[in-house]
């Protein structure tokens, strides 16, 4: 058998400027040029025409592309002075479906000497010799390149370790990838065949340190109470566990899947705490989960919301006919580790929850948190990828899935703080339809345990678990397997099966494959009636899995359903036209007990009630701190209006997102009636999207929103909660959604709970939630907790991220023909200000959290102003009569950013009458409308004992004048995007 | 009768639903078709007057977009669809569509690079005109994109684009639909350009060129006029409401027109 390398050379390869770029902001001033070329690596016996055809037909496009290849072991290249020759491969193990197209395709060919394939980049560096290498900074990019600096060397061995040093911060990722300077050694995959091995675990002889460190050697994350919980089950049971059943618990029993902090009995710590209404000191609150976000929606009791915190999404109705769906998760540690892989599978997973309750995916949704993206890189700390590497990463896996798999994604938010450089945070949220009556949750004694779609390896294994521990240096590491990249056409083909499976009525139980893998999947569904599976029977991506590794790996693209027997070949049918995967492997028995064979042997026998409800609940301690708003008055210290409204309007938590937004599809499916980018040239930020599910009939819309403030986070985690949800639900309602008919969700980021601080800004998040949601009457419909969001750094620090919770909204649009923008539309229209600007305000938070941009400024704690509901009902109520041209809420920057955004929208000017030391006051429950004149007494009549504001007009002159200060809109857009 | 659409539906099709709802919406009756299915009975196709290759990421653009799309349509489809195309009858490839259709020969030349589908010289170029060898790459900017651009039909030869007056608004989305020929391709096979709102030329200046084609093509015919390949999404502007600029009133560049045409064209076979 022999090994073929084919190196592919590009014309013009765009990736080549990029990653000069890139390497160019690191600090790799030295790097002159990349070339970037393809290699594939051909395993098998194959003629010179074979090679030549598959060159000529596979693997070249024939203006763009040539090929050469060669036998391995090849000659080595001769060395070119100043420049590296640098390969990457994948490791073996990680996803390669281009591998597997070519496997595929070589045979459709009629090439079928084509055995295994494996595929990789190589990349010819060339450097400026002329620089020394002691001017460089980028040895102390990559630490473990320090060392061999001391050594002044000769300029061959510099550029060598410059390579290396680039590889390891730009090139390649050594969690998925190994690369070598010069030829590199593909791996292939392996044979398929698993180990059988089971390990016996002697547990019930462990004392209480033993038990300890057996959890913390398998990565288990559980406490003692948990581990002697085991314990005890196991010498009831008069015998020790198999690794699989151990396993087992850890990740039925994890942060990720149990969520035992929101669950907890938590004691309060007396602590000096402010005035205020409702603020509890002391006390035990018996689970976050059913005291504040549970509690708020069973006491708004809407009849519209189908289902709530109890399947893998929550449901609302949408109309007669159909039902909608909508679920956020977090994907944030493996984010941190791969950020491509890491977010290509968050995506992934929460389509697959949308999935999980037989919906199609109509919606995506992104919000995402990094690092400054200028961070001088020698600041990093040790492990640490840097945050633009971090950005282009989670963005570029954002965009390959949504885009490949269909379906637009059309709101989010990219928000940036020093304290989400270790941790980034990358919230995906997805959104899906169908028919009422069709989702079944209830699998029937002697139905099939199916999966569906990709197949198992050793990739995420202990992902639950990872994703529910601190991380430290040597994270990335250790945890490598837990991470993987996403197929999102095989996840598509489950898309197509399901749901014609779903109108055929073919399962009777449904439910995805994420965090626990099978365990958490069969053991869920099993939970009541029981079932007996048999591990040899699922199908394996390579070689050598024992079994726990198939049991709990997190290998993307699966769902398990439960298929009557006489259903299973119509099934299998409609999985052959979609080119998806099904395996049976076991039944639904009704005896109540979980059982796992591997062949003969049985390798989980357990009680279900013990594994789902035998683990003892968490007793936290929190102590609930001072807010630390100071509540003084002071002088506004701006000096010019002009300077620091164009320095806030290009800083990066406020300038356009539209070179992220625009490498999104956010047109696929034909439904997206308010984009993300509007206006005349289509370049200013919209409040919410809105979207028209496709094959509906009439005219009703879905808004989607969200609100996410992490500098309230740092300071008061009661009033954040109000303060996000107002925002989530404001700009829901400013393009057209009914107050009335909005949902949340809650997902909430935080650090190490067993803090008592931690905790404490948690429990006052918690209660913040449950006090505006039922202001609002806005119910939550599912949410999502992720924990341990900090970093051990080597430096022995912690690093832990902002207090951050994320509210998505989706509400109900009666009509989309009457949705709004919010680009100023017309001159001589009116601009009013809606809702109760003066009663609460912050003073410019944005000037903090915006990075080195202005003078830090001393805030005033927020809240939502009593009127806020009916500003919102009165603004719906407008909107339908038609008086709304545009209208904008108030949020980051305040009044002066909101109308000089839709100045940009409208490229339009403005005249603005208004306290000029309050316009950059950040305010909830505030929004900016256009009406026309002829409008207006109607439109104020609306709005007869509610707080509105008369402050200005619209103006053809494109300038806008904020009292004595003119800016000309040009510059406006230039600032906000200097694209433009 | 209404003329019958197929709408083929690969591995990794996403747009069949929007353009389905678009010829549905021309008068068609579009009838999604999975490939796997066709390729159990090829005989299908004669019974359709459209065929219609949507837009999406078959096999996730592994070796590039439409590659393997373009594979199986000459593996398992070149006699079938040579005929199709043989007989006039209308066919459409939108974006990842398009890039199979020009993958696989099929546009712009005739359907004979079909036939001959085994032979790799043939694949390579070697026998073709040097003006029949065109590709579509990755845009000149380095990366995929979303965003409203406007169309100007150029040929009076192609049944889709006769007759469209006015200018198409609608959206690109694609990665690699920067189209790019080694020689000049002939005019007769140019169809569809971007230009200005106006129907001003574009000069192949960004973003109103969104990715960098060669003479600001945005869609080619071949000879007969009767195949057309478009890299923007026309099906995604058919109701007034998905027009970027609707709520200031814009109501124009609808892109139901091009598919009436081929619709209408269908009905008169």
């Amino acid at each position: 058998m022999s090994i073929y390398k084919f190196i592919i050379q590009t014309k013009r390869d765009t990736r080549e400027a990029g990653y000069l770029k890139d390497a160019h902001a690191l600090g790799f001033q030295r790097l002159k040029n990349v070339t970037v070329q393809d290699l594939y690596f051909i395993e098998g016996q194959l003629s010179q025409a074979g090679l030549q055809e598959l060159a000529l037909k596979l693997f070249t496009d024939p203006v763009t592309q040539s090929a050469e290849w060669d036998e391995l072991p090849a000659p080595p290249s001769p060395p070119q002075p100043d420049s590296v020759i640098l390969e990457v491969s994948l490791r073996p193990g990680v996803t390669d479906s281009v591998a597997e197209q070519i496997v595929r395709a070589a045979h459709e060919i009629g090439i079928h000497g084509v055995r295994r394939v494996a595929t990789g980049q190589r990349f010819i560096l060339q450097f400026d010799s002329s620089v020394s290498i002691r001017e460089s900074v980028t040895e102390s990019v990559d630490k473990k390149s320090v060392s061999i600096r001391e050594s002044v060397s000769e300029s061959a061995d510099d550029i060598i370790r410059l390579s290396a040093s680039l590889s390891a911060n730009l090139l390649a990722n050594n969690v998925i990838q190994h690369w070598t300077i010069g030829a590199i050694e593909p791996s292939f995959p392996e044979e398929v065949e698993s180990s059988g091995a089971v390990e016996i675990i002697p547990i019930r002889e462990l004392s209480e340190a033993e038990l300890l460190s057996l959890s913390k050697e398998r990565r288990a994350a559980l406490d003692l109470a948990e581990m002697k919980a085991i314990q005890n089950y196991f010498i009831a049971e008069k015998r020790d566990p198999t690794d699989v059943e151990f396993e087992t618990i850890a990740q039925t029993w994890s942060e990720h899947c149990v969520h035992k902090t929101f669950k907890a009995k938590i004691t309060l710590t007396p602590s000096p705490l402010p005035e205020g209404e409702g603020r509890r000191g002391e006390g035990e609150i018996d689970s976050l989960i059913k005291t504040y976000l549970k509690s708020a929606t069973d006491k708004i009791a809407a009849p519209w919301v189908i289902s709530a915190f109890v399947d893998n999404a929550g449901i609302i109705d949408f109309d007669d006919e159909y039902e909608i769906s909508f679920k956020a998760e977090t994907h944030n540690h493996p984010s941190a580790i791969e950020p491509f892989g890491g977010a290509n599978t968050g995506v992934g997973g929460v389509i697959r929850d949308v999935l999980g309750v037989s919906a199609k995916p109509i919606a995506n949704t992104d919000v995402l948190c990094f690092g400054p993206q200028d961070l001088d890189p020698t600041t990093l700390p040790d492990g640490v990828l840097h945050p633009r590497r971090i950005q282009s990463g989670v963005v570029a896996g954002v965009q390959d899935y949504g885009n490949k798999i269909g379906i637009p994604t059309v709101n989010g938010a990219i928000l940036y703080d020093e304290g989400y450089t270790a941790n980034p945070l990358v919230f995906c949220g997805c959104v899906g339809i169908a028919p009422k009556g069709k989702h079944k949750k209830n699998p029937q004694v002697g139905d099939r345990v199916v999966i569906l779609g990709g197949r198992t390896g050793r990739d995420g294994l202990r992902g639950a678990t990872f994703s529910s521990m601190t991380m430290d240096a040597q994270t990335g590491e250790v945890a490598g397997a837990s991470v993987q990249i996403g197929d999102p056409i095989t996840e598509k083909g489950l898309i197509d099966v399901i749901v014609r499976a779903r109108d055929l009525n073919l399962y009777n139980d449904i439910t995805d494959c994420g965090a626990g893998g099978l365990s958490s999947a069969v053991g869920e569904m099993a939970s009541s009636i029981g079932c007996d599976v048999d591990l040899t029977k699922v199908r394996l991506k390579y070689a050598g899995l024992a079994p726990w590794e198939i049991w709990l790996s997190e290998a993307q693209e699966r769902m398990v359903v439960a298929v009557a027997p006489e259903k299973i070949s119509a099934l299998q049918k409609l999985c052959d036209t979609f080119n998806t995967e099904l395996t049976d492997i076991g039944s639904f028995t009704g005896n109540g007990a979980l059982i796992v064979r591997y062949g003969e042997k049985t390798v989980v026998n357990m009680n279900n009630e013990f594994l789902h409800d035998g683990i003892p609940q968490r007793q936290l301690k929190a102590i609930i701190e001072k807010p630390t708003f100071d509540n003084r008055t002071f002088e506004s210290r701006i000096s010019n209006i002009q300077e620091h409204l164009l320095s806030l309007l290009s800083s990066p938590n406020v300038a356009s997102k539209s070179s992220v937004i625009r490498i999104y599809d956010h047109e696929v499916q034909g439904g997206t009636v308010i984009k993300p980018l509007t206006g005349v040239e289509m370049d200013a930020p919209s409040d919410a999207a809105v979207i028209k599910p496709i094959g509906t009939k009439g005219v009703k819309g879905i808004a989607l929103s969200n609100g996410i403030n992490p500098e309230l986070g740092k300071r008061d985690a009661y009033q954040m909660a109000w303060s996000v949800i107002d925002e989530a639900i404001r700009n829901a309602v400013a393009v057209g959604a009914d107050p009335e008919r909005i949902a949340i969700l809650d997902n909430f980021c935080w650090g190490d709970p067993l803090r008592p601080e931690t905790l404490g800004s948690l429990v006052e998040a918690c209660r913040g939630c449950h006090d505006a949601a039922l202001f609002y009457q806005t119910p939550f419909i599912s949410g999502k907790d992720s924990l341990n969001n900090e970093y051990l750094g080597a430096d022995g620090l912690r690093h832990a991220i902002p207090p951050t919770l994320l509210i998505s909204a989706i509400g109900i649009v009666p009509d989309i023909n009457k949705a709004i923008s919010m680009d100023l539309k017309e001159a001589n229209n009116l601009i009013y200000l809606i809702g109760d600007f003066k009663s609460v305000f912050i003073r410019e938070s944005v000037s903090e959290s915006v990075y080195k941009s202005v003078s830090i400024r001393e805030s005033v704690s927020p809240s939502v102003p009593k009127s806020a509901l009916q500003v919102y009902k009165a603004l719906h109520q407008t909107i339908n009569n038609g008086y709304v041209k545009s209208a904008h809420d108030l949020s980051e920057g305040g009044l002066a950013i909101a109308i000089a955004e839709m100045c940009i929208g409208g490229r339009l000017g403005a005249e603005i009458n208004f306290e000029t030391s309050d316009l950059f006051n950040e305010v909830n429950g505030c929004l900016l409308v256009e009406i026309r004149p002829t409008d207006a007494p109607a439109f104020e009549k609306q709005f007869a004992n509610l707080p509105l504001n008369k402050i200005g007009q619209v103006t053809e002159n494109p300038i806008l004048k904020l009292s004595d200060t003119e800016i000309p809109v040009k510059e406006l857009v230039h600032a906000f995007n200097p694209q433009n | 009768m209404k003329p019958k659409a197929l709408v083929l539906q690969a591995h990794g099709s996403n747009r069949d639903f929007d353009v389905m709802d678009a010829l549905t919406l021309a008068g068609a009756d579009a009838i999604g078709v999975p490939l796997n299915e066709l390729r159990n009975k090829k005989s299908l196709l004669a019974d359709f007057q459209l065929l219609v290759v949507p837009g999406g990421f078959s096999y996730a653009d592994a070796l590039g977009a439409g590659k393997l799309l373009a594979q199986d349509l000459s593996a398992y489809f070149a006699d079938e669809v040579s005929a199709f195309v043989e007989a006039g009858k209308p066919v459409i490839g939108i974006c990842n569509g398009f890039q199979a259709l020009v993958k696989a020969g099929i546009l712009p030349g005739e359907q004979k690079q079909l036939q001959v589908k085994n032979e790799a010289k043939i694949a390579s170029g070697n026998e073709r005109p040097r003006n029949d060898i065109v590709t579509l790459t990755f845009n000149a900017e380095g990366h995929f994109e979303c965003r409203w651009i406007n169309l100007k039909s150029v040929s009076q030869n192609c049944i889709w684009t006769k007759d469209l007056d006015e200018v198409i608004t609608c959206p690109i989305a694609h990665g690699e639909g920067n189209f790019q020929s080694v020689e000049n391709i002939a005019s007769e096979h140019i169809a569809l350009i971007y230009v200005n709102a106006d129907g001003s030329s574009a000069n192949g200046v960004y973003p109103i060129n969104p990715n960098g084609s060669t003479l600001d093509i945005a869609g080619i015919t071949n000879a007969k006029g009767n195949v057309l390949g478009l890299m923007p999404h026309p099906e995604n502007h058919i109701y007034n409401w998905q027009h970027p600029r609707h709520t200031r009133g814009a109501t124009s560049g609808s892109g139901l027109k091009l598919f009436e045409n081929g619709v209408k064209y269908a009905r008169g076979l």
